[in-house]
């Protein structure tokens, strides 16, 4: 059993709580336009597009493979502009053994791990591996997710599953399409779920006037929620949409919000009862 | 005492009239520095032989320096009063009754602290603040607490004048340690320095993240091992200086350090820097403090008539000596090289083993050499890390990793260093500038305290990387002052002109951000 990992943050400050160890893993199956991270989204098909972006010689193009090798590298990233399938040639195919033998080395720096991605989720079987290993040497464990797999269905995964960090992009489906092209059913569903079960670690919604509707989708989602707070306090993340990364063809088309707009949804949901929230 | 020529007579005039003319030195700094050419005149130490020439040589062939201390100590370098004992007894030299409440407690420690000399003129520890504070509590609510503690250190921070001083907090929380923290964070100041004695278990974590939430402001507190440092020195030691652990009611009679990078290049290969050259130099650097401590004993007159020994507030017998060293990346990188072994200093295991095993020898050394004056640490010096000087060029303070050739990633640098702190009691210490994110998840530095912690690092400190008080190598500087001095004003802390030589000698503002 194998999952695509793009990268692992060994420390990582921004991936959950205290110091840990971020996974991610590769492919995703939403497109949202703002994605700050597109390389992730799909497989290397192998079209050989960027090998000669790199300045190095780290890649090479054998046997119909693209070919890495990491020595060489000076992560300049020439090879992610390059690429014109949003993804990357650095990409490791590995088991959970393999990923866990790289946490391992963190212990005991750290206090959990996390799977991020693209979508983690594609890899359930993948993930219940992982966080075996890593619960039985003490390490917390939380999902970075779209929501898109119905936990409900994976009681294996979330027995060994801390916290789940859940992308909650509009409340609305038909906004939800036109933001990720997915319905938001399952999300939705997900999060009632997985709070009512006390693992919903946090949620979040990246915000960008214009594109939906946030002040619904925040107080919508906060009324959903807020009769679960007493099983479990949920943080609310409420991230401003920066231009950073995101795909040339999208970038000029988005808005990035005031100050005074994310602190405004923030007293709608302390309003509803949220005390963990966080503006980035 | 021996003579000295006239040439060197007159240069010394010379000098003295630069210092009295000086546009840039405040009227103390051109007091302290009258007094050190004064005292630069004299010949009264009995020297070993060679060390003239392993010590007043161009500074790319030194390999022993005795960080400025002068050629007739009047008093030991690191003096750490028993304050507790002052606040329970008072002081008949200062005409001072025990206090009775807060303010008394304040003003008789700012009367205390002006009274109690070091190499620097000014007390480099300034007291367990917390438990010393304690008992006057009571009575006062925070808001009056905290104006008082306020105007205490901001009393501390204008007329100490230098980040050399030293206060401790922890490892239990207490009312008066989290105000303390809460004052610090407001005023942004670069002294006192400031370390939290650290213990998983028995500080709490919201006690420690609020440390960490302090430091990410004002670049202070430090981290210290408690368990560690419990474990070598016993109950009774102070965090002093930069980070320096020593003896409470004692202190260090000197700090001497070897200059490892230069001593390598003195060597053939590994086997003649580890049979011939190292050895060599630690013997007459060993010689050269033991005849600076016995001046101090036995000639200085400083046991026998300061009121602190008088009075008890030190005692003679706890007083030891640290036995310095920087330069060790320099030094395996030498090696290696004259070996023609590839690898560095920080990212090749046969660079930290070798790195380790000279350190070993060190140790070993000063094990094995007996000084009758330092029976509180069974007759040895200790070892220390020393953090380096504004003048050092190519030199890395003690074990660390040069600034610019950090690892890539901090658990591999904390795997390199993790190596080194155990060997030093007296101390050492490795500084992270840390990312804006971290004020979102101040948990993150507390769970690398932690595990450093575990894995027999020592001591930790950590600024955000913006922040305007940073921590230079050991001691605390405000990056708006050395701009002030860069631009040729006056400014207040002597400690300023060292942060910016090593701003532009030690790329201090070029760590890597953790």
């Amino acid at each position: 059993m194998v999952a695509t990992v793009n990268k692992i943050i060994p420390f990582s400050t921004v991936d959950g709580p205290g110091n840990r160890t971020a996974i991610f893993l590769q492919g995703c199956n939403m497109n949202c336009l703002y994605c700050h991270n597109p390389e992730t989204r799909c497989k290397c098909m192998h079209c050989g597009a960027c090998v000669n972006s790199c300045p190095t010689g780290a890649l090479s193009f054998e046997d119909e493979k693209v070919r890495y090798n990491c020595a060489k590298c000076v992560h300049c990233d020439s090879c992610i502009k390059a690429c014109p399938h949003d993804s990357s040639p650095k990409t490791v195919d590995m088991t959970p053994e393999q990923v866990w033998r790289k946490v391992e080395k963190q212990i005991p720096f750290i206090r959990g791990i996390t799977v991020s991605g693209g979508e983690c989720t594609l890899y359930p079987e993948f993930l219940t591996e992982l966080f075996i290993l890593a619960q039985a040497h003490g390490l917390s464990t939380l999902i970075d997710s779209n929501g898109t797999l119905d936990f409900e269905h994976y009681p294996d995964l979330l027995a060994v599953t801390d916290g789940v960090m859940l992308d909650i992009k509009a409340f609305d489906c038909e906004e939800h399409k036109r933001v990720t092209g997915w319905s938001n059913q399952v999300v939705l569903k997900n999060a009632r779920f997985l709070a009512s079960k006390g693992k919903l670690f946090e949620v979040r919604t990246v915000v960008s006037p214009g594109l939906f509707d946030a002040e619904q989708t925040i107080t919508q989602i906060g009324d959903m929620l807020s009769s679960y707070l007493p099983i479990r306090p949920i943080r609310y993340k409420l991230i401003s949409y920066r231009p950073m990364g995101v795909r040339p063809q999208y970038k000029e088309t988005l808005q990035i919000p005031t100050r005074n707009q994310m602190e405004y949804y923030a007293g709608l949901l302390a309003a509803k009862g949220f005390k963990d929230i966080i503006i980035i | 005492m021996r003579d000295i020529s006239m040439e060197r007579v007159n240069e010394t005039r010379k000098k003295i009239l630069d210092i009295i003319k000086s546009p840039i030195l405040t009227h103390e700094q051109k007091v302290a520095s009258l007094a050190n050419t004064a005292d630069s005149l004299l010949e009264v130490l009995d020297l070993p032989q060679g060390l003239d020439e392993l010590m007043n040589v161009p500074a790319d062939r030194k390999c022993i320096c005795d960080l400025n201390e002068g050629h007739a100590p009047l008093r030991p370098r690191y003096i750490i009063p028993d304050y507790a004992k002052f606040m329970k007894e008072g002081s008949r030299f200062l005409q001072l009754a025990p206090p009775t409440d807060l303010y008394e407690a304040l003003n008789s420690l700012l009367i205390f602290y002006k009274h109690v000399p070091s190499v620097t003129n000014f007390p480099v520890y300034l007291g367990q603040l917390d438990t010393l504070l304690e008992p006057f509590m009571q009575d006062v609510d925070d808001t009056t607490a905290k104006k008082l503690l306020r105007g205490f250190l901001v009393h501390v921070d204008r007329t100490i004048l230098d980040s050399f001083s030293h206060a401790n907090i922890g490892p239990k929380p207490t009312r008066t340690g989290r105000l303390l923290l809460e004052v610090e964070a407001e005023l942004t100041q670069a002294v006192p320095n400031l370390t939290l004695k650290y213990e998983e278990g028995v500080t709490d974590d919201d006690f420690a993240i609020q440390a960490v939430k302090t430091a990410l402001r004002s670049a202070k507190p430090s981290f210290a091992n408690h368990r560690m440092f419990t474990q070598e020195l016993g109950e009774n030691y102070v965090i002093a200086s930069c980070y320096n652990g020593l003896p409470l009611g004692g202190g260090s009679y000197t700090l001497c350090r070897l200059i490892l990078g230069n001593i390598a290049k003195r060597a053939g290969g590994i086997e003649d820097f580890r049979t011939n050259q190292l050895p060599y130099v630690m013997d007459i650097m060993a010689r050269y403090m033991d005849s600076r401590i016995r001046f101090e004993v036995e000639e200085s007159g400083f046991f026998e008539n300061n009121f602190l020994a008088r009075e008890g507030f030190i005692s003679r017998k706890r007083f030891t000596a640290m036995f310095g060293l920087v330069g060790l990346a320099e030094c395996v990188n030498i090696l290696l090289e004259k070996e023609g072994r590839p690898g560095r200093f920080g990212h090749d295991e046969y660079a930290t083993e070798l790195g380790e095993s000279i350190i070993k020898q060190i140790y070993e050394f000063s094990e094995k050499h007996h000084n009758p004056y330092c029976e509180i640490t069974g007759g040895h010096f200790l070892l220390h890390a020393q953090v380096g000087i504004s003048e050092d060029q190519n030199i890395s303070p003690g074990t660390r990793i040069p600034i610019g050739e950090e690892p890539d990633e901090m658990i591999d640098h904390l795997m390199v260093v993790n190596h080194f702190h155990k060997y030093f009691p007296s101390g050492t210490g490795d500084i992270f500038p840390i990312d804006v994110t971290v004020h979102q998840n101040p948990e993150y530095v507390l769970d690398i305290v932690k595990g450093s912690f575990r894995k027999e690092l020592r001591y930790l400190s950590f600024y955000e990387k913006n922040s305007d008080v940073i921590r230079i190598t050991g001691y605390l500087v405000k990056r708006s002052e050395i701009e002030k001095l860069k631009s040729g004003q006056n400014v207040l802390q002597d400690t300023t002109a060292l942060g910016m030589g090593a701003v532009m000698n030690g790329k201090i503002l070029d760590r890597k951000v953790r």
